[in-house]
């Protein structure tokens, strides 16, 4: 029994990376732009969060560093996609190359460094639920203010005018520009926004859920949350189901190995990236489904007319 | 002059000046970001612009390390370009390197010490195969099931990497090899063959160069080659022409995939000798930084594939003369890219000094 509790409190700890990385995503996407830096501004705002905790002792200050790092790359990828126009796919990769490299280069003597020992959380009287306690009531606030955020960010996006213009952006750029808003100004704003939100979850990585620096650590988890936007068929609520269900699927491997299941590690560390390509695959099978749901003017420049 | 400020204006033409200047702009801002960074970590920034920039060009054996690295990057950026071109964003090249690179082993291991040197044939077109194979995967999802083939291929990257570690660590480990994850060292028939005694080019370099010939040839003097790049740059004006997108989409991943596979082979029966976990070495991602700064063009691909190896040389060189760690190449790759991205706006777009006063935007 316990050992299931702490696989969902396991499930719950990972399907929030993704689910901060995923979200962020989602509010750039929505705009029409995608970023596919992800991988690179988790690596860097891992490494950025890791040596601010070495360094403060407090995990506000690693989150702090975390977002920082991504927002600032993120601004750098936005400026050349939305004012110079380079193709989005090449940019993104380019900022995925370098931040696995920058992040390897900066953090290479941090590579044998030890956090402070920091508190660990439980809610008071609901932690001490046998079962429920373990799985649901102990984990970092991050955890929680993640729900928040996605219920939050449904708010925004369908009940308010911001969040209104923000998708009028992503779906149609030339309309909102001939109403008057800002076109380029709102989509770097959420490429930012999407990139602080890529570091905050490249820092909850290296200060909370595995607390240590190794290179290359993200391991894929950016571009699952790439693949998780299109899987929830840019619906916040599905984004946040969905990271669990990759949480628990990361998380499988090791409950397995743990129950001596005879298979060669390998085949279980695969199972995160197969299946999310078998889940792209059902999910993109219908590409009217696909069609209707994206933001209809996704990786697609657009040049305002003076 | 207050409101005077830089903007961009669209060029009526795409200038050609440009298109060879931008990537030569772009080595210059990746050298002078390169040269800030040499200083704030307190090294000399010339001796870094050497180690970086002299020391790989200074002997003969060094101008063949050159080669050597230069090779594998050559093959696969050549892939890719047919790729990119068609609009196919194939950037699981490394995947496909290592599936290629474990296939070519499978067949090197199955050399005994009386086998003749035709192994090598096998050996290599096994490679070739892996890495179509690894790519048809791509290819398949997208063509079946709409997959976006950027996930696809990039996922797969991660599959191919366990793949392998199964391997080198379970049924292929070397058994006399103190239980290091690696297989037995292959037999010497299977060593791609040398061009010169003393040098660790091999006929690899050979087979780039006709690789550098065929693909432009396809490219720009075949009707394949034409209909995969209109598909490309106008899919409406291709499906028009009755070009079959399908046909484009296989044909640009099979290509890459084949050519991804085939540095797997070169590598693991080359330089290295047999199947570890170290055969991925990034090859396939800097492959996709060779072919943009080399215009996606069969011969600007050459001078980039050179350029990325000096990094890779220039790094390793950082770190054992100048003590900073290896992954510096990653850093000025990255940087390298970016540049590239930004100065080719000077491609479509001219700069302008603006001034009048009331003007906005």
């Amino acid at each position: 029994m316990d050992a299931y509790a702490l696989l969902i409190a396991a499930t719950l700890n990972a399907g929030t990376v993704l689910a901060i990385a995923s979200l962020g995503l989602l509010i750039n996407e929505k705009a029409g732009i995608v970023n596919l830096g992800a991988e690179g501004m988790m690596l860097c705002a891992a490494i950025a969060g890791f040596a601010a905790v070495v360094h403060t002792g407090s995990d506000v200050a690693g989150f702090m560093a975390g977002i920082a790092a991504g927002a600032v790359m993120a601004a750098i990828f936005g400026v050349l996609v939305i004012w110079l126009n380079t193709n989005q796919y090449a940019t993104g990769l380019a900022l995925s190359l370098f931040g696995a490299g920058f992040s390897a280069f900066a953090g290479v003597s941090y590579v044998q460094e030890k956090m402070p020992e920091r508190p660990s959380f439980a809610i008071p009287g609901l932690a001490d639920i046998p079962f429920v306690g373990p799985a649901l009531f102990k984990h970092h606030p991050m955890v929680y203010l993640t729900v928040l955020f996605a219920v939050g960010l449904v708010w925004f996006l369908y009940r308010t005018r911001a969040g209104l213009i923000l998708r009028s952006v992503g779906e149609s750029p030339e309309s909102a520009h001939a109403l008057g808003y800002p076109v380029r100004g709102i989509r770097l704003a959420a490429v930012v926004c999407g990139g602080a939100l890529c570091g905050l979850a490249g820092a909850y990585i290296s200060v909370v859920y595995t607390p240590l620096w190794v290179e290359g650590m993200v391991a894929g988890k950016g571009w699952i949350a790439l693949a998780l936007t299109t899987f929830a068929t840019w619906r916040p609520a599905r984004v946040l189901l969905g990271a669990y269900l990759f949480g628990g699927v990361t998380m499988l491997q090791f409950h397995l190995q743990g129950i001596g299941v005879d298979v060669p590690s390998q085949f279980l560390t695969m199972l995160p990236y197969v299946a999310t390509i078998v889940v792209l695959a059902l999910i993109s099978r219908n590409p009217r489904w696909i069609r209707i749901n994206m933001p209809a003017s996704i990786g697609k420049p657009f040049y305002p007319c003076a | 002059m207050a409101n005077a400020r830089l903007k961009l204006e669209a060029r009526p033409q795409p200038s050609k000046a440009w298109g060879y200047g931008s990537p030569v702009l772009a080595l210059l801002v990746t050298v002078v970001i390169g040269l800030v960074l040499f200083m704030a970590l307190g090294k000399d920034p010339v001796r870094g612009l050497l180690v970086f920039f002299w020391e790989p060009l200074k002997s003969g054996y060094a101008l063949g390390e050159l080669v050597v690295k230069a090779t594998p990057l050559l093959v696969i950026a050549l892939g890719l370009a047919v790729c990119f071109r068609s609009n196919v964003w194939n950037i699981g090249a490394e995947g496909q390197y290592i599936i290629g690179a474990v296939a070519a082993s499978g067949v090197a291991l199955l050399a005994e010490k009386t086998t003749g040197g035709w192994i090598v044939v096998p050996v290599v077109l096994a490679g070739i195969a892996g890495g179509m194979v690894w790519a048809g995967l791509t290819a398949f999802l997208r063509d079946k099931f709409n997959a976006n083939e950027i996930l696809v291929s990039l996922m797969l990257v991660y599959v191919a990497v366990q793949v392998l570690g199964y391997l080198v660590y379970g049924p292929w480990k070397d058994p006399l090899g103190y239980n290091f994850p690696q297989t037995k060292t292959f037999e010497a028939a299977t060593r791609i063959p040398r061009l010169f005694d003393g040098s660790r080019v091999s006929i690899g370099v050979v087979l780039a160069l006709l690789g550098v010939v065929g693909v432009w040839i396809f490219l720009f003097r075949t009707r394949a080659g034409f209909a995969q790049q209109v598909g490309g740059l106008a899919p409406a004006a291709s499906r028009y022409a009755g070009f079959s997108s399908r046909k484009a989409l296989w044909t640009a991943l099979l290509v890459s995939g084949g050519m991804a596979g085939l540095a797997g082979a070169l590598e693991v029966a080359g330089p290295i000798g047999q199947l570890t976990p170290y055969v991925p070495a990034g090859y396939g991602f800097a492959a996709i930084i060779v072919a943009y700064v080399g215009r996606l063009h069969p011969v600007g691909m050459v001078f980039s594939a050179l350029l990325m190896s000096m990094f890779y040389i220039g790094g390793e060189l950082a770190q054992s003369r100048l003590g900073l760690p290896k992954s510096l190449t990653g850093v000025f790759q990255g940087l390298l890219l970016f540049s590239l991205l930004a100065c080719d706006t000077l491609v479509n777009y001219r700069l302008k000094w603006v001034s009048s006063p009331g003007a906005k935007k």
